[in-house]
């Protein structure tokens, strides 16, 4: 029998001016964080790797959005949007980013590395697949506790073929464990495409070998995102169900900063047909028709999120570099 | 004090540590039904219950993984590997995640995590299931590394590392096991981590050693009594964080020193000892450091080829003797 859930009645409530405000200002803010960090990155305030998510941003919003504050999130390295969405201060994520002392990690995670503990974002990892086992051990230690929490674990296309995704799989099955794992597939592994990497391209149906409900859902839709996850979370923490989501998405930009054009695995045709798909966009227009939001509603979240990355960026670039004492510190929790 | 096992010592702790915090549970394969695979954890299912003590697939890299991200938000795993040479499947987990997590998030996170198991050479276990497996964790920052040569320090040291907010691996013996001692029945006793001992007082030379090769050169030091070489034994017990001041104190007493270890010499823990008592005892010293070491080459099968992969007893007088200057009797 197939694992794929039917839609019920009983999902998140109607959108509403609130609500459409939020996912709409929670998309922005993410796409105007990445974008001002791209521009940092040129300008050579950010070093290393920097892995944007501009065209993704509809799974982060619409999965956080059904969230409670003490549930978990844990990402992989490329997860500016899920942190922001989480709720960390868009200016020390971004002094993070800059390498600096108010940094979430104190500068020294940079990009691949935001946690922010106060809004129980489990961080970045950054070795693909990595981080499964690691967000099965939180939904572990939530039944463990007799907790209601659930933990939202999310990872690329590119973890799929990593054994752990499958010892992950089989064990939140196994012991019930109240795991919402969130598939970005955004079709590219770095530059090996789905097909170049998976036998079974359908990624949602590895959840039904392992006994979990499974779906894909357009990640481009937030409100479809927020569907699914509402029920994958409201199973989750009522019988301790997981649930493996694929979202399906398309990231805009190059794997990283190092691969801007993100041109030879791919065409520009397939780029420019999938940013019609713009998640922002495609929200906006749907808001405004459905009169949720009028054009001065957005013409303000827009001016909002622009100030406040403003405010980011002069934050970061205003705080100090990490004293080297820092070098030898944090490597031990002391007594 | 009581007699007991390693093996029981061990039992002891999980026991007494598991009922002073309801956070401490043990994970593994065949920890709980089974009761270990070498017999550790007996009784402890029957005692705490599967929630406690939980069964799980043969998936190192998943469950040590469930081990840290339990321990990233409150719990106080101890993750059994069923020998530490399955370690390696984990090996991601204990570096990069484990080890690093504290630092990297900024000092948000930290992962009291114990990850214990027999490790080291075996009797004809051959090349992947006798080999000396601290070398490939001690050289992490963000890792602490015990290796507990007697039953009171079986139970004294994986009580502190219970008790550690940091990622503790703690590497047993299936040689050991058996081995009885006298062991504190008193709950609150504890050995520090990061603390060597003198096991044997003597004036000539400091041997440093642990485990199976610790036992060696107390046989060895008895033998050499009778030429009238007074060797003195440091245990390190803990590899890091080292406790080099009780190994410098010895050298600075005796001026010769012998490093002894199973593993394979090359880069190994030998070199490192050997290196800082050159930093900081150079001119304390009347001979060069010699290193004893298991032979560059995986284990073998056949008994006389395995024989001669470690250290022997016979190997360890030599080179005592050697730093001492002094003719074979």
């Amino acid at each position: 029998m197939a694992q794929k859930t039917e839609a019920k009645k009983a999902g998140p409530p109607a959108v509403d001016a609130e609500l459409a405000r939020r996912l709409l200002a929670d998309m922005m803010l993410i796409r105007r964080f990445e974008e001002k960090a791209a521009e940092a990155y040129a300008l050579g305030k950010i070093g290393g790797f920097l892995h944007l998510s501009i065209g993704e941003e509809a799974v982060a919003a619409g999965a956080t959005s059904v969230l409670r504050r003490d549930d978990y999130a844990i990402s992989t390295y490329r997860e500016h949007g899920h942190c922001l969405a989480k709720g960390c201060d868009p200016r020390r994520a971004m002094a993070e980013l800059f390498g600096r002392r108010d940094g979430l990690s104190k500068g020294k995670g940079g990009s691949m590395h935001l946690f922010d503990q106060s809004v129980n974002f489990l961080g970045g990892h950054a070795i693909v697949g990595a981080h499964l086992p690691l967000a099965a051990g939180v939904g572990f230690a939530i039944n463990y506790e007799g907790g209601d929490q659930v933990c939202v674990c999310y990872f690329g296309d590119g973890a799929v073929p990593e054994g752990e995704f499958h010892e992950a799989m089989n064990l939140s099955a196994l012991w019930k464990l109240p795991m919402i794992w969130i598939c970005e597939n955004n079709r590219y592994a770095m530059g090996t495409s789905l097909e170049r990497a998976l036998a079974q391209t359908e990624i949602w149906k590895f959840g039904e070998v392992y006994g979990i409900p499974s779906e894909p859902v357009d990640g481009m839709d937030v409100l479809a995102v927020r569907d699914v996850v509402g029920r994958a979370v409201e199973r989750a923490r009522t019988d301790k169900t997981p649930a493996l989501i694929e979202a399906r998405t398309y990231r805009f930009r190059g794997h990283s900063m190092r691969d801007p054009a993100g041109a030879v695995y791919r065409t520009k045709e397939e780029v420019e047909r999938e940013k019609l798909r713009d998640p922002i966009s495609l929200f906006r227009e749907k808001a405004l028709k459905a009169g949720w939001l009028s054009e001065a509603d957005v013409r303000a979240i827009e001016k909002d999120v622009n100030d406040r990355i403003d405010d980011a960026v002069a934050f970061a670039d205003a705080s100090p570099e990490p004293p080297v004492e820092w070098l030898l510190t944090d490597i031990y929790k002391e007594d | 004090m009581a007699v007991m096992t390693y093996r029981e010592a061990l039992n002891l702790a999980l026991r007494e540590e598991m009922k002073r915090d309801p956070r401490v549970f043990v994970i593994g394969e065949e920890v709980g039904l089974y009761e270990g695979a070498y017999k550790v954890t007996q009784g402890l299912l029957k005692e705490f219950g599967p929630k406690r003590v939980v069964d799980t697939p043969i998936a190192e890299s998943g469950f040590t993984g469930v081990g840290i991200g339990a321990a990233m938000v409150g719990l106080r795993p101890v993750v059994e590997m069923m020998t530490f040479n399955f370690a390696l499947l984990a090996l991601d987990q204990i570096v990069n995640s484990a080890a690093k997590m504290h630092y990297m998030s900024g000092g948000q996170y930290n992962v009291p995590i114990v990850i214990r198991g027999p490790g080291g050479p075996a009797h004809q276990l051959a090349a992947q299931h006798s080999q000396s497996m601290e070398v490939y964790f001690y050289h992490v920052p963000g890792l602490k590394v015990v290796r507990p040569s007697t039953p009171m320090d079986a139970k004294g040291l994986l009580k502190a590392a219970i008790r550690d907010d940091n990622p503790v691996v703690f590497i047993e013996s299936e040689t050991l096991y058996a081995v009885k001692g006298e062991v504190p029945e008193d709950p609150d006793f504890v050995i520090p981590l990061g603390e060597a001992i003198v096991r044997r007082e003597g004036r000539d030379v400091t041997v440093v050693a642990y485990m199976g090769m610790m036992y060696r050169a107390l046989e060895a030091a008895e033998e050499l009594e009778k030429e009238g070489i007074s060797v003195e034994i440091v245990d390190p017990r803990t590899l890091r964080p080292m406790d080099a001041g009780t190994i410098i104190g010895s050298v600075r007493k005796t001026h010769r020193a012998v490093v002894v270890e199973a593993g394979a010499g090359f880069a190994g823990m030998g070199s490192e000892i050997a290196a800082f008592i050159m930093e900081q005892a150079f001119d304390d010293l009347d001979a060069p450091v010699e290193r004893v070491t298991g032979a560059n080459a995986p284990m073998p099968y056949a008994r006389g080829l395995e024989r001669a992969k470690t250290p022997s007893k016979e190997r360890i007088m030599e080179a005592i003797r050697r730093v001492c200057y002094a003719e074979r009797s």
